[in-house]
């Protein structure tokens, strides 16, 4: 019992770990800031996307969607990561990670998006459209911010997913959070660092998800 | 000074004389609108002039909201013209943008921006269409909910206003455009009872201040005591149109009388 404590809840070793976990986190934060927009961005693009006239525009992005969805996205990355050179692009790991990760949530958040534009009635568009205001000025200003309001829950549980991929970051040697809890841990032979990783991740995610389901429960009552 | 009668050419007086000659600021003619092989509007002519609130009357599915909506291509009309303010509207290179900043509409269902408060709702095209700035269309903004006496709810969401007020600020949404005519479609039959009379009365004051407006509606009593003309549609057609006294008076046509008399209960 005491060994398994000192295997994993070793004090000591979680304040010595402490500063390196903390500049792991740094950059799971700026990972985050950057492929959380571009993912949300991109889930609009494929949203928008889908309502495009042409037959065989839609079937195309479809397909790239159900590839991306069905790619798993270590796959997407490494190929990303390692593919691209041989084709004269060499990409810093953050750059790779941007383009893996935008292209795995723009489909992911593309269903989410799509689906609250679908729930904006048809009235809304014509109500705007009858006061003058182009497609696009209708979209931006009247149907995507409803749109994004009716999927918050599953906006924000997508999100969430987002969150915790970042760590397949550490494969391109990414130093994020949990990265720098391995590198602790195999300095320290002691599995304490990546608990207090897992410890700092619920932190995060644990208000998050609380938050999910209250909005959740509140749309369904 | 001069007054205005004195440039008028001298001719025979009568005010009904004067408003026949007065050009019509819509003119549908021949108009005709399928939905696949459906045809659900058939050969119409309706003139509205300037000033004119016209009524549009008729059992479901007999073409009222098709026909409105082909007025600001809503709808595309299959075939026939319509001629608004000295432009062709069924034009295909018409701007129909431009062409919807000079025809108002009003839905039965409100479709009030959810998201945003009754001053934005009213704001939103000042600025993005017509290019104001923000103090600029909020003072027009201001105005327009002034008129249908709604200023004091100008920071209210749309889910805080009750039907009635929620219509009036549609209106308002219209009226702050400065639109040459108001398009209706059913625009209180989504109310409580109880709130009818504070749309229609708004309404009535538009009418005064000579807004020209085309109304589908079943609220025969507004119509028999403010509509200047009154088109009775079915299947498609317009069965007859004339001023209120001839449409609810005896000498109807069969179909008309038959319709006004089994809405009037
Ligand atoms: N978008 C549409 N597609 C197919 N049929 C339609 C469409 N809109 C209206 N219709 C049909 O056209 C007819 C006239 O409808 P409408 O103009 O709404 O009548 P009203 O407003 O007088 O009740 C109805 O039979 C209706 O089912
Ligand atoms: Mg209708």
């Amino acid at each position: 019992m005491d060994i398994l404590f000192q295997q994993f809840f070793n004090l000591d070793i979680m304040s010595k770990a402490l500063p390196l976990i903390l500049e792991g986190l740094k950059t799971t934060l700026l990972i985050c800031l950057v492929v959380i927009p571009l993912g949300i961005l991109g889930g609009i693009l494929v949203a928008v996307g889908s309502m495009a006239k042409s037959a065989v525009a839609r079937r195309a992005l479809a397909l790239a969607v159900d590839l991306m969805r069905a790619l798993p996205p270590l796959v997407l990355l490494i190929l990303i990561y390692s593919g691209l050179p041989f084709l004269g692009l060499r990409l810093s790991p953050l750059a790779a990670v941007s383009i893996a990760f935008f292209l795995n949530n723009a489909a992911y958040y593309g269903e989410v998006i799509r689906a609250g534009i679908e729930s904006v009635p048809n009235g809304q568009w014509e109500a705007a459209r009858s006061t003058g205001l182009r497609a696009d000025q209708t979209f931006v200003w009247v149907v995507l911010p409803q749109a994004l309001r009716n999927v918050l829950p599953d906006l924000i549980s997508n999100t969430v997913e987002v969150v915790k991929l970042t760590s397949l970051a550490s494969v391109v040697s990414l130093q994020e959070m949990l990265y720098s809890a391995d590198m602790a841990r195999s300095l320290t032979f002691n599995n304490s660092p990546v608990v207090l990783a897992a410890i700092i991740y619920f932190v995060m995610l644990w208000p998050v998800v609380r938050i999910v389901s209250r909005l959740e429960n509140a749309s369904a009552k | 000074m001069q007054s205005a009668a004195s440039f008028l050419p001298s001719r025979a007086p009568g005010a009904a004389a004067e408003i026949q000659s007065v050009e019509p600021l819509l003119r549908i003619r021949d108009v005709s609108k399928k939905f696949g092989s459906l045809e659900v509007l058939k050969s119409i002519n309706v003139d509205v002039s300037p000033g004119e609130l016209v009524f549009l009357i008729g059992p479901s599915g007999s073409g009222k909201s098709t026909l409105l909506r082909c007025c600001n291509r809503l709808e595309e009309a299959t075939s026939g013209s319509i001629r608004f303010d000295g432009s062709e509207v069924l034009d295909p290179k018409l701007d129909v943008n431009a062409l919807r900043r000079r025809i108002g509409m009003v839905f039965q269902s409100f479709n009030l921006y959810p998201h945003m408060t009754a001053l934005s709702n009213v704001t939103l095209a000042l600025r993005k269409v017509l290019g104001k700035s923000g103090p600029e269309s909020k003072t027009i903004a201001m105005a327009a909910l002034e008129r249908v006496g709604l200023a004091h709810k100008a920071s209210a969401y749309p889910a805080e206003l009750s039907g009635g007020q929620q219509q009036r600020v549609a209106i308002a949404r219209g009226l702050a455009l400065e639109p040459k005519m108001m398009l209706f479609d059913e625009p209180t039959s989504a109310l409580d009872p109880e709130l009818v009379g504070s749309v229609l009365a708004t309404m009535r004051s538009m009418r005064e201040a000579g807004m020209t407006m085309l109304v589908v509606s079943h609220e025969m009593r507004f119509a028999r005591e403010a509509a200047d003309r009154v088109v009775f549609m079915e299947g498609g057609v317009v069965v007859e149109q004339g001023p209120p006294a001839q449409i609810f008076g005896p000498d109807a046509q069969p179909r008309t009388r038959a319709f006004v008399s089994n809405e009037d209960r």
